[in-house]
């Protein structure tokens, strides 16, 4: 694979995450248990699909096809998606929805931390940008988490549940391949596994607060962000996503 | 048409109210990072607030809309990431014009510094996120009604 094709792959990686993450967590709108929540997940998806926008247009500019970043999103089959498994789970109760997004929010802060620092000025700048939004969106993922965790007997035990079921889809994220080392060497990303200690030392803190127990097992779902083998869900949710684009080729209003 | 002067074009920017807070300017927002002649050209550089802010296509039709009523008729807008918007270039006049409109200014200490009705300063946070992205939700305990808060990024 070339440098420009590991760079590419790198970008739907990213884009792939923000997108398929921001449109699960749009189809709470309308749905929130309050308010206030309803708009906080409204505009957690608003921040994600923005950061969508900067990845896969990007990600476009880089393929040099002439393909724009809502192609890439709107045209593309389940198997070129990018995306971690961890995104694309349905969104379960309320409480499993923000615990994913805890999980992902403390990721992206670790990786937005070090992608500010990219060799690659596009790079940098988008994590710049999208550093000041996961900031925010951590702070407030970490505070419902412990909010329910440490909560009733009823949200306690639907959080523990949320995490014995998340937990296996995070190890994916420090998963390493070619296109990983490809960018280390360049100075691009860092090595997935290089963010590992500083992630655990976060969500650690944080779950102990919410007096949740991180399962033991070592096994770890993956396969999404090398597109090897996606979850039955995702083929749902892109034809629920794409359905528009895909009946009506163009369409613009 | 004469091709107006640079400062010319900076005194029109200043007079488009932002679409969602129209007591504050696009300018007062800090949204408008550069203004150049690119031969005929007027290259206008604008940086987003947040990544998403579907506010963003409305901003930058409102300013080729008002160059375009001035007499321009090559303008190109430049999305501009870096460095990213942070609510340190709002003017000083924006923030004044925030509170009178019952909107609490950014503080660098994270939250209001006091409620823009009453003045009030036993407050509490209803809600990370607002109407807009750049909002979020507070209530002051003492006149007891809520507001928005223009969160410091």
């Amino acid at each position: 694979m070339t440098d420009q094709n590991h760079l590419l792959q790198f970008l739907l990686r990213q884009g792939d995450n923000a997108l398929i993450l921001s449109h699960r967590v749009s189809e709470w709108c309308g749905h929130s248990p309050i308010l206030e929540e309803d708009i906080a997940l409204a505009n957690t998806a608003l921040d994600l699909i923005g950061q969508t926008q900067m990845w896969l247009g990007y990600a476009a500019e880089v393929q040099a096809e002439g393909k724009s970043a809502d192609d890439l999103a709107f045209l593309r089959d389940a198997w070129d998606f990018r995306n971690i498994l961890l995104v694309e789970l349905p969104n379960g109760d309320f409480g499993r929805t923000l615990l994913r997004q805890f999980l992902f929010d403390a990721h992206q802060s670790v990786l937005m931390g070090r992608l500010i620092k990219s060799s690659d000025d596009t790079v940098a700048a988008i994590a710049a940008k999208a550093s000041k939004e996961v900031a925010y969106h951590v702070e407030r993922s970490a505070d419902t988490v412990v909010g329910l965790g440490d909560g009733t007997a009823e949200s306690h035990e639907r959080m523990q549940a949320a995490l014995d079921y998340l937990w296996p889809y995070v190890g994916e994220m420090f998963t390493s391949d070619d296109t990983d080392t490809a960018m280390a060497i360049a100075g691009i990303a860092p090595e997935p596994s290089t963010l590992r200690d500083e992630f655990h030392a976060l969500v650690t803190r944080v779950l102990t607060d919410a007096t949740l127990t991180i399962p033991g097992g070592r096994f770890s779902h993956k396969g999404g962000r090398t597109g090897e083998m996606h979850t039955e869900h995702l083929g749902h949710l892109l034809a629920t996503m794409q359905w528009l684009q895909r009946a009506y080729p163009g369409c613009e209003w | 048409m004469l091709r107006p002067s640079v400062e010319q074009v900076w005194d029109w920017l200043a007079t488009i109210p932002d679409p969602e807070i129209p007591v504050i300017t696009l300018v007062d927002l800090g949204v408008i990072r550069d203004v150049v002649f690119r031969g005929e050209t007027c290259v206008v550089s604008v940086t987003p607030t947040y990544s998403g802010c579907p506010a963003m296509s409305v901003i930058n039709m409102d300013i080729e809309t008002r160059l375009r009523d001035e007499g321009l008729s090559k303008i190109e807008l430049k999305q501009q990431l870096a460095p990213a918007w942070t609510t340190d270039w709002m003017s000083p006049r924006a923030r004044m014009a925030l509170e009178k409109y019952g909107i609490a200014p950014p503080q660098p200490a994270g939250g209001p510094a006091r409620c823009p009705r009453c003045a009030g300063n036993d407050l509490e946070k209803l809600s990370q996120f607002g109407s807009t992205p750049c909002k979020a939700q507070w209530r002051c305990r003492s006149c007891l009604e809520p507001f928005e808060y223009f969160k410091c990024i």
